[in-house]
């Protein structure tokens, strides 16, 4: 028994151990050399910042003009705008589609999970925004996200919904509720853990995006977080402390969520994919 | 009959019409697209000549070769490390929770956040890899300069970040395993390398498959963080179907930037729809 403790305490040690130097040594990094003055910084070493720099952060949130609080503001709206729409368009899509049982609801869901796989046709695709006549808008980048991320989005609703009774609706029906009140008030409140994971989910994959933005959004007014990213990638390449305090305004509002809601992303990104 | 009346098909209508209209249509005529020389005004029909041209083109044909290589090395590397790693995080060692948040937290990470930590850490004259490597005596490594080491050092950083995702995918499987077959495996006396080998192993087939097809397709559809930290360089040493159809964009060549996208959408219906399909077969068996 007290080999085998020791044995377990030896695996924690070197796990640890191994995660720190791969994992927190990163983090670290850009955290450290965030914080120094750009002379000291571009040495890049793993090192305590002589001094502390923290007015590194203001400027490069006032570059230019706060472009980056400018990004902040049009990548929150892409993300809260698609994480709504996914929520109204893809709970009621999963509804249908887990509770039907004909033919062309079955083709219907082979049609949705081939989202999941293929790639997404660039140029096809701005020759049918500008058909639509709404490239560069923000309803069609708001659109193009939804497209992109609508498949996973039923799949999780699908998935929850085969835990839901059927008699709930059923009930409901006969009680004399139309089917969209029944969805409304007796099936979209129990949805409410899955609609958590589909909310938290889809705001890091949107937010964190680099290429739709890219391509479907371009122009000096419709910077995103990720593209201001990218730039400062340039711009910055002779003063690390700045790209480094970039990166991490970045990734401090991921690190908060994941704080928070931990459980809920690991649950939901397992979800769909533990079935197969 | 009545039942349909309760889940009338038109409540999946807003979703199928934004997916049919903006995802479905476009890799629809993509394949039109893909045989002209096109300005998104006019389309000249130019036959196979975009496609010899990714055949006959060293660059391009590198391109695709890349992709192969960075899709199969990735998807394994995650396989591999993300199971062993599972096998480790759900063992009786305490800090378990801990380790996987750690790991995790990788994949919310931005790729482009990625390519620049991972940038920075391979400089070749001062970054913190090469000065590691020194103090083991080893002298470091142009890592995304050097033709050879390039595409290495990107896959590298492409399954640190991915990793994360792979390893809860496992850790999901392992503990779906039945706890009684453990237990009676442990009273035939199977020691840890049995128990890995022929419970654990066969009875996460499903999240293993998962994992298989999820980083594949992630892999030959890759494009940010490539992007981000060599932009398919040096020469073309880095270039993937996802570089080279941003390159031919941004040049104003549509139709062979759509062809690259076609090419991509051959590579996934032509190997990962037949994979999927493979290994679903074995999983029923």
């Amino acid at each position: 028994m007290k080999k085998k403790r020791v044995k377990i305490l030896i695996g924690d040690i070197a796990g640890l151990f191994v995660a720190f130097l791969l994992y927190v040594v990163p983090f670290l990094f850009v955290l450290l050399n965030a914080l120094k003055d750009r002379k000291e910084a571009n040495k890049l070493q793993m090192t305590l910042p002589s001094e502390f720099h923290f007015e590194n952060f203001i400027t490069v949130i006032t570059d230019n003009h706060y472009q980056l609080l400018l990004a902040f503001k049009n990548s929150f709206i892409i993300t809260a705008g698609t994480v709504i729409l996914l929520i109204g368009t893809g709970s009621l899509a999963g509804y249908v589609l887990q509770r039907r049982r004909d033919r062309l609801a079955g083709f219907l869901k082979k049609i949705v999970m081939t989202g999941l796989m293929l790639p997404t046709a660039i140029i096809p695709t701005i020759w049918v925004l500008k058909g639509l006549h709404i490239y560069k808008t923000f309803p069609s980048i708001i659109l193009l996200e939804v497209a992109l991320n609508i498949s996973f989005t039923i799949m999780l609703y699908q998935g929850f919904m085969d835990t839901v009774p059927v008699e709930l609706e059923e009930a409901a029906y006969i009680d004399g509720a139309t089917p969209f009140g029944t969805f409304c008030r007796v099936i979209f409140p129990l949805l409410k853990p899955v609609t958590a994971s589909v909310v938290i989910i889809n705001a890091i994959s949107v937010f964190n995006d680099f290429t739709t933005p890219l391509y479907f959004f371009p122009g000096a007014d419709n910077v995103t977080v990720q593209l201001t990213l990218y730039n400062y990638l340039g711009k910055f390449s002779n003063s690390y402390n700045l790209l480094f305090a970039d990166v991490l305004l970045i990734i401090i509002p991921m690190l908060v969520l994941f704080l928070i809601f931990n459980r809920r992303i690991v649950e939901g990104m397992t979800a769909g994919s533990v079935k197969g | 009959m009545k039942k349909n009346k309760i889940y009338p098909l038109y409540f999946a209508l807003p979703a199928l019409l934004v997916f049919i209209i903006l995802f479905l249509v476009p890799n629809f005529i993509s394949f039109y697209y893909s045989f002209t020389i096109w300005d998104l005004k006019n389309a000249t029909w130019c036959g196979f000549d975009n496609y010899k041209m990714f055949l006959s083109d060293a660059g391009l044909a590198l391109s695709m070769k890349n992709t192969l290589i960075y899709a199969v090395a990735t998807c394994s590397l995650k396989v591999i490390l993300g199971f062993l790693i599972a096998v480790f995080l759900t063992s009786a060692i305490k800090t378990k929770d801990l380790l996987r948040s750690i790991v995790f937290f990788a994949t919310l990470v931005s790729a482009v956040a990625v390519g620049i930590m991972f940038k920075a850490m391979l400089h070749p004259t001062k970054g913190i890899v090469n000065q590691f490597l020194g103090l083991f005596g080893f002298s470091g490594a142009d890592w995304l300069g050097n033709t050879k080491l390039a595409l290495g050092s990107v896959i590298f950083a492409d399954v640190w970040r991915g990793l994360g995702i792979a390893v809860v995918i496992f850790v999901a499987g392992i503990q779906s395993i039945d706890r009684s077959c453990f237990e009676s495996a442990v009273m035939d006396g199977a020691t840890g390398f049995h128990i890995v080998r022929h419970i654990i192993l066969p009875l996460s087939r499903a999240s293993r498959n998962s994992v298989i097809i999820l980083s594949f397709i992630s892999g030959i559809r890759s494009f940010e963080l490539i992007w981000s930290m060599t932009k398919g360089g040096p020469g073309f040493a880095t270039d993937v179907l996802g570089s080279v159809v941003y390159k031919q964009y941004s040049a104003g060549y549509y139709g062979l930037s759509t062809t690259g996208n076609v090419i991509m959408l051959i590579f996934i219906m032509f190997l990962a729809f037949p994979l999927q399909k493979i290994l679903e077969k074995k999983e029923e068996a």
